[in-house]
């Protein structure tokens, strides 16, 4: 599950799908208005409702649209790692990732190298 | 306020391991504001153990609530409804509303998920200080409103102890302030340091008798 900031990721996200680039089956985009939005509580949500993997995608260091969203989920989803740690991980991943907006393929990585962490993990539900 | 953290994931798990439904009853007062049991920790510790429990492959069910302080019995009331549906109740609340909650569901195991640490306030984002021992006799009327009794590493009331750092650290702990050298800092600045220099009769460690009640005196 990747959480996308509107201002970077859910744009780059788009032109990825424009661009007609593979990603994989099992993604799925949530687009949320900054990277800040999304508190350790949705990314324990997600794995709750079944993912095996939370993604959050905000602006690149120091071009954030809101100033400091991304360096604040950048926090939260260290946070989140430790809490799932807490509990024994059990093959779940976080990861918090900078693109900018006009950057399809990046994104296409990003979630690519996520999608084969957690095939080898075999934990893709 | 009062200072609590969570007890390690461990000892939670182990404690209410042998019950099914459980309810995680928050606290809206101290605890939410030091990040320990308000609702959104409520959140997240529901959101671990069903995590936790989902993996072990045990049925189980976690109710979440917060009242706004379970200290008091009329607000821990409002969570009887929930209770009556859970086997056992898992308080984010400080040692008091622990204790308030068992003596009104005296029938439900109620288990503490904080370590309740002292009476504080909060320094910077994230970070809060010991402030009062609670001794049942104040005194900060002449340390220029500076606790020794918690600040002070050595709790001494005729300090400094002699080994204060230069910078005026404490010996014991270089990362904090000599609280007696706040206080001299603090007199001076109020032109009040001759509160130092005067005599003053034994402490009364045993001002509060344990367990301790007050009466207000009714208008």
């Amino acid at each position: 599950m990747a959480f996308c900031c509107e201002h970077s990721a859910y744009s780059a996200a788009d032109l990825a799908g424009r661009l007609a680039l593979h990603c994989p089956e099992n993604l799925r985009v949530i687009p949320v208005p900054c990277a800040g939005r999304v508190d350790t509580l949705h990314i324990l949500k997600a794995f709750e409702n079944g993912a095996a993997a939370v993604l959050v995608l905000g602006c690149e260091e120091g071009a954030c649209h809101h100033l400091t969203g991304n360096t604040r989920a950048k926090e939260r989803a260290k946070h989140a790692e430790v809490l799932l740690k807490e509990i024994g991980g059990n093959g779940r991943y976080v990861a918090m990732s900078n693109l900018s907006p006009n950057a399809p393929h990046k994104f296409v990585t990003i979630v690519d190298e996520m999608n084969e962490r957690i095939k080898k993990s075999g934990e893709v539900r | 306020m009062i200072i609590a953290e969570r007890k390690p994931m461990e000892e939670i798990k182990q404690v209410t391991a042998p019950y099914k439904k459980l309810l995680l009853a928050g606290c809206g007062t101290c605890v939410t504001v030091c990040w320990a049991g308000g609702e959104k920790e409520v959140g997240i510790l529901a959101s671990q153990l069903r995590l936790a429990r989902g993996t072990e492959g045990k049925d189980h069910a976690i109710l979440e609530a917060t009242v706004e302080r379970q200290c008091e019995k009329e607000m821990a009331e409002e969570l009887r409804s929930k209770v009556a549906e859970v086997d056992a109740v898992l308080s984010l609340a400080c040692g008091i509303g622990v204790q308030t909650m068992a003596e009104i569901f005296e029938d439900k195991p109620i288990f503490p998920a904080l370590n309740t640490t002292f009476l504080g306030m909060p320094e910077k984002e994230g970070v809060w200080v010991e402030m009062c021992g609670a001794c049942g006799d104040c005194f900060l009327d002449r340390t220029g409103s500076v606790c020794p009794i918690v600040r002070c590493a050595k709790g001494l009331l005729n300090g400094p102890c002699g080994g204060t750092r230069k910078g005026g650290k404490c010996e014991i702990d270089p990362q904090k302030d000599c609280a007696w050298v706040l206080i001299h800092r603090r007199l001076i600045k109020q032109g009040r340091l001759y509160l130092m220099e005067k005599y003053y009769p034994p402490k009364n460690f045993r001002a509060v008798k344990r367990p301790g009640k007050i009466q207000a005196i009714k208008a």
